[in-house]
């Protein structure tokens, strides 16, 4: 059932590979021999219903979790081996979005900018930019924990964005935000697409539709689908996406 | 260095931002200051030097920095920010260096402020100002110690109060390992292990710096001491930061 998407820029480098990604905890295997790759320009929806392995294959890949076997290289740098130099090119927006919560916005952003090498007034320019990207200037100088949801994971994207990095990850960016939020969250990531790699994990199936370029449906920490979301859209007579993922997801928790 | 430091300097200002600093602070210099002048009998001895105070320091210390390292690992886990931190392009060990470090300049800090003992003694007479200094570098070394071992005990254990346990009770041991009611009990049935925990013992090598006695094989048992647990840290680290 697996399509591999390999289209016209196959010759062109992967920015993201996966290798047989499998994470065992236990007797039980969260993520089973995941392999994929990710190129420039593409924005990749990772679906999957709640415990598919979706977050855990985000942690692997921001080398944050150590995979059981298989590898993962961030623009060629392993994770696990050259972890440093993979996230220096990576922007990553974990689960949660966990900020300090006595810190500022601003003061949050100043110390991740600074932890990622810049200074001066460089620092400034790229908290600027960030701020600006996320609509945080009304909040700067508010302590983070006084931010609602929504706000709060816009920082933890502000973060992400800070170092302009080729690789974005992003875990459920829009989780908690209100529709003005989503669709302003969905504009910036369609408007950064062209000149970076894009990851982020979802179960809004209109997400997928609204900026994704490709989909990956995980059921049971196996990749079950890999297709545009019109290709997948169209695995159902009903040419809806929701239905396929139904078929796709019940499929593997019936396994 | 300079992310290590970046990462030290947040953790300071994160000590300030919130009343743990203030509370640390007060409890250790009204303990010290109990200690020093009740059952140190600091005005009764009738010497000029901070001997009493020297004498409990450790003991307060055994008491008060587990308490501020629990949290180190532990509240990045419950608050998720664990995950932040270690995707940052960062090595562990700058990570656990800049806490580790962090809490030693907040010590230093609570250190700094018992100068009005140092005051007293030299308004009441005349004590050697270079052995009072030792002492200060003793105790700054002590706390490094118990330090390092209750951060590497709060990257056991996401359970704060577990790992302040664990860490009161490991520094309790290399606190009395010298003591002769422990030494001379090992030394007459095992004279091997007595040898070995007097030189493994914190208080002893701390007393050389209270007599004023800076020695080098002191500081590096100090420095290896330190050493030792950090590494330990940041291998905890790495094997639990995804539990």
């Amino acid at each position: 059932m697996v399509t591999t998407r390999l289209g016209a820029a196959s010759d062109q480098l992967a920015s993201i590979e996966i290798e047989g990604l499998t994470k065992r905890f236990g007797a039980f295997t969260a993520v089973d021999n995941v392999s994929f790759k990710v190129r420039k320009g593409e924005v990749l929806g990772f679906l999957g219903p709640n415990g598919a392995g979706k977050s855990t294959t985000m942690r692997m890949l921001a080398g944050f979790m150590i995979p059981t076997a298989g590898t993962a290289h961030i623009e060629g740098h392993d994770v696990q081996t050259d972890s440093v130099a993979a996230r220096r090119v990576l922007g990553y927006l974990p689960e949660g979005a966990p900020t300090y919560p006595e810190m500022s916005v601003e003061g949050f952003l100043r110390f991740c900018a600074r932890v990622r090498g810049f200074s001066g007034s460089e620092l400034t320019d790229r908290v600027d930019h960030a701020l600006g990207l996320t609509t945080l200037q009304g909040v700067r100088l508010q302590a983070v924990e006084t931010l609602s949801k929504g706000f709060k994971r816009r920082v933890g994207l502000a973060q992400a964005l800070l170092h302009d990095p080729a690789v974005l990850v992003l875990d459920e960016p829009t989780d908690g935000m209100d529709p003005n939020q989503k669709h302003q969250v969905r504009k910036l990531i369609r408007s950064m697409a062209p000149d970076k790699a894009i990851i982020i994990s979802t179960h809004i199936l209109e997400e997928v539709d609204a900026v994704c370029t490709r989909a990956i449906v995980l059921s049971a920490g196996r990749i079950v689908a890999d297709a545009t979301p019109q290709e997948l859209a169209g695995w159902h007579p009903s040419g809806e996406l929701d239905e396929v993922f139904r078929a796709l997801t019940m499929e593997g928790e019936a396994e | 260095m300079s992310k290590t430091l970046t990462i030290a300097d947040r953790e300071l200002r994160a000590y300030f931002a919130t009343p743990v600093a203030t509370v640390f602070i007060v409890i250790f210099l009204v303990l010290q200051g109990a200690m020093t002048f009740n059952l140190g009998q600091f005005f009764d001895r009738g010497q000029a030097d901070l001997n009493p105070f020297f004498t409990f320091i450790p003991w307060v210390f055994l008491l008060l920095i587990p308490a501020i390292t629990m949290r180190l690992w532990a509240e990045e886990r419950r608050l998720g920010t664990i995950e932040l931190l270690l995707t940052l392009p960062i090595t562990q060990g700058q990570a656990v260096l800049g806490k580790f470090l962090a809490a030693w300049a907040f010590c230093a800090i609570a250190l700094l402020l018992t100068f009005p003992f140092v005051i007293a003694v030299n308004i009441l007479g005349s004590p050697d100002n270079g052995v009072i200094a030792s002492g200060y570098l003793g105790c700054l070394l002590v706390a490094g110690a118990f330090l390092s071992v209750g951060a590497a005990m709060s990257a056991v254990t996401r359970n704060q109060v577990i790992a302040f346990v664990l860490a009161v009770a490991i520094c309790f041991l290399f606190a009395v390992a010298s003591n002769p009611i422990v030494n001379d009990f090992l030394s007459a049935n095992i004279p091997a292990l007595g040898e070995f925990t007097r030189r493994i013992a914190v208080t002893d090598r701390f007393t050389n710096f209270t007599r004023g006695v800076i020695a080098l094989r002191d500081l590096i048992y100090f420095a290896t001491f330190i050493g030792f647990f950090l590494f330990l840290n940041t291998v905890l680290v790495d094997q639990r930061k995804a539990d």
